[in-house]
């Protein structure tokens, strides 16, 4: 399978990326790590008439500690966000949903940003970023802007990305210290989950995140299970009635790979073993 | 078109190339070589799994430009065959029996090398986990994790 033809452009600044889109709108699709885009554009579910490539903007990539937040460039890996000693201090939860994204080889190549911008529902990492409180950093000719997690994510594969913006960046607010995991239900190895939960706790448990993948059309939120861990017990009993919160005001997709009451009783489950090990029960 | 030049298998090369064409099919049709195998064309099985900067990735699922100034290894620069001489991880699925039909031999050996230069002590788990985006269809995968564990403990030796 190949691609329809198309123009390439790999501009060296986010400026000269901003102007190449400002240039060509519509006809233009942004291209980061490829591992969603090139499925796509061979399949020919999509035949944009210019790609513009970011992967020569060195900006984009790397990590760095900004007081009370750290700022993951849009360009880094999966592999490299796992990976990342910052990551695993300040924001577990994003090390453990990085290593869960696909398999080795996708991972050195999909992008922390592409992978959000893209905004699969069942994408690993929105519902950790969700959890986490992240912000967006989108650029646009006008400037800068930040986005807070709770906008960002729109509607199916729809976020608050213009048509004339790129992200740039995202800031997660530091949890140092606070236990992750991300539970991640799949029907075989290497594939996107059919549901994932992705938890993080200070403490066992003092304060509790809970974000929801694949669980309605953007990843989600599980308010009602985060306020009733708030002083639980990190033992199965002690999660149980939090646990059972889970997949209230979701509203998950019904599908080959199972039905969405099937799904949110998946929630429930997940949630009460990310949280559980999360806690390090 | 658009001029790329890059290093495969130590080779410095030079082409023009449409921008759609993918790297898999870049190192096949224009430098014949044919050791990287187009599996599933959909990046899921791993068969044509190349070394990019020294990373293993999924060649089908990476365009030629991508690879403008940079270095791929594939199966066939992995060992000086001129000499008659295997890689250790080759050789160990020779040995191992880490293969029935071969076709996805060449993405597995890849992806193993590219496992043990993070990981040269791997468990038997962490095998199967670094291996999961390598699809076989007729070994059951016992032999393949048997090869990269008995190449682990080669290198130890």
């Amino acid at each position: 399978m190949i691609p329809v033809q198309f123009d390439y452009l790999a501009p060296t600044s986010v400026e000269e990326a901003l102007a190449a889109l400002g240039q060509h709108g519509d006809d233009a699709k942004i291209l980061a790590g490829g591992q969603s885009l090139l499925p796509v554009l061979r399949m020919r579910l999509n035949a944009p008439e210019v790609v513009i490539d970011l992967g020569g903007i060195s900006s984009l990539r790397g990590i760095r500690d900004d007081g009370d937040a750290l700022v993951i460039g849009a360009m880094t890996t999966h592999h490299d966000v796992r990976d990342d000693s910052l990551v695993k201090e300040h924001a577990l939860l994003l090390s453990k949903a990085a290593a869960e994204v696909a398999d080795s080889q996708i991972r050195h190549r999909g992008t922390f940003g592409g992978a959000l911008a893209h905004a699969d529902p069942a994408g690993d990492l929105g519902a950790p970023a969700l959890a986490l409180g992240a912000q967006f950093v989108i650029a646009g000719p006008g400037g800068s802007r930040t986005v807070d997690a709770a906008d960002f994510f729109v509607d199916l594969f729809e976020t608050a990305i213009g048509d004339d913006e790129i992200l740039t960046e995202v800031r997660i607010p530091k949890h140092t210290g606070w236990g992750a995991h991300y539970e991640k239900f799949v029907r075989v190895a290497h594939q996107w989950p059919i549901v994932a939960v992705a938890a993080t706790v200070r403490g066992s448990i003092d304060e509790a995140r809970v974000g929801l993948t694949n669980m309605g059309s953007t990843p989600l939120r599980a308010t009602a299970t985060e306020q009733a861990l708030a002083g639980a017990s990190a033992t199965e009993d002690g999660v149980r009635e939090a646990s059972q919160l889970a997949a209230e005001g979701t509203n998950p997709p019904s599908d080959l790979n199972g039905a969405a009451d099937y799904r949110q009783h998946l929630a429930r489950v997940l949630t009460g073993r990310a949280v559980l090990k999360a806690a390090g029960a | 078109m658009t001029k790329i030049q890059l290093t495969v298998d130590g080779a410095s090369v030079s082409d023009d190339v449409e921008p759609r064409m993918l790297l898999v099919q870049y190192l096949r049709e224009k430098l014949g070589k044919t050791g990287t195998v187009i599996g599933c064309d959909t990046s899921n099985c791993g068969a044509c799994t190349v070394h990019l900067d020294g990373t293993s990735v999924k060649s089908c699922n990476v365009l030629a430009v991508q690879a403008d100034g940079r270095t791929v290894t594939t199966i066939e620069g992995l060992a000086d065959t001129a000499e008659g001489e295997l890689h250790p991880v080759q050789e160990s699925f020779r040995e191992c029996h880490g293969l029935q039909c071969g076709f996805c031999t060449p993405g597995m050996i890849m992806q193993a090398v590219d496992l043990l230069g993070e990981n040269p002590n791997p468990t038997e788990e962490e095998v199967r986990l670094g291996m999961e985006g390598n699809l076989c269809r007729c070994t059951g995968y016992h032999n393949i994790v048997k090869s990269v564990l008995h190449a682990a403990e080669g290198a130890k030796a």
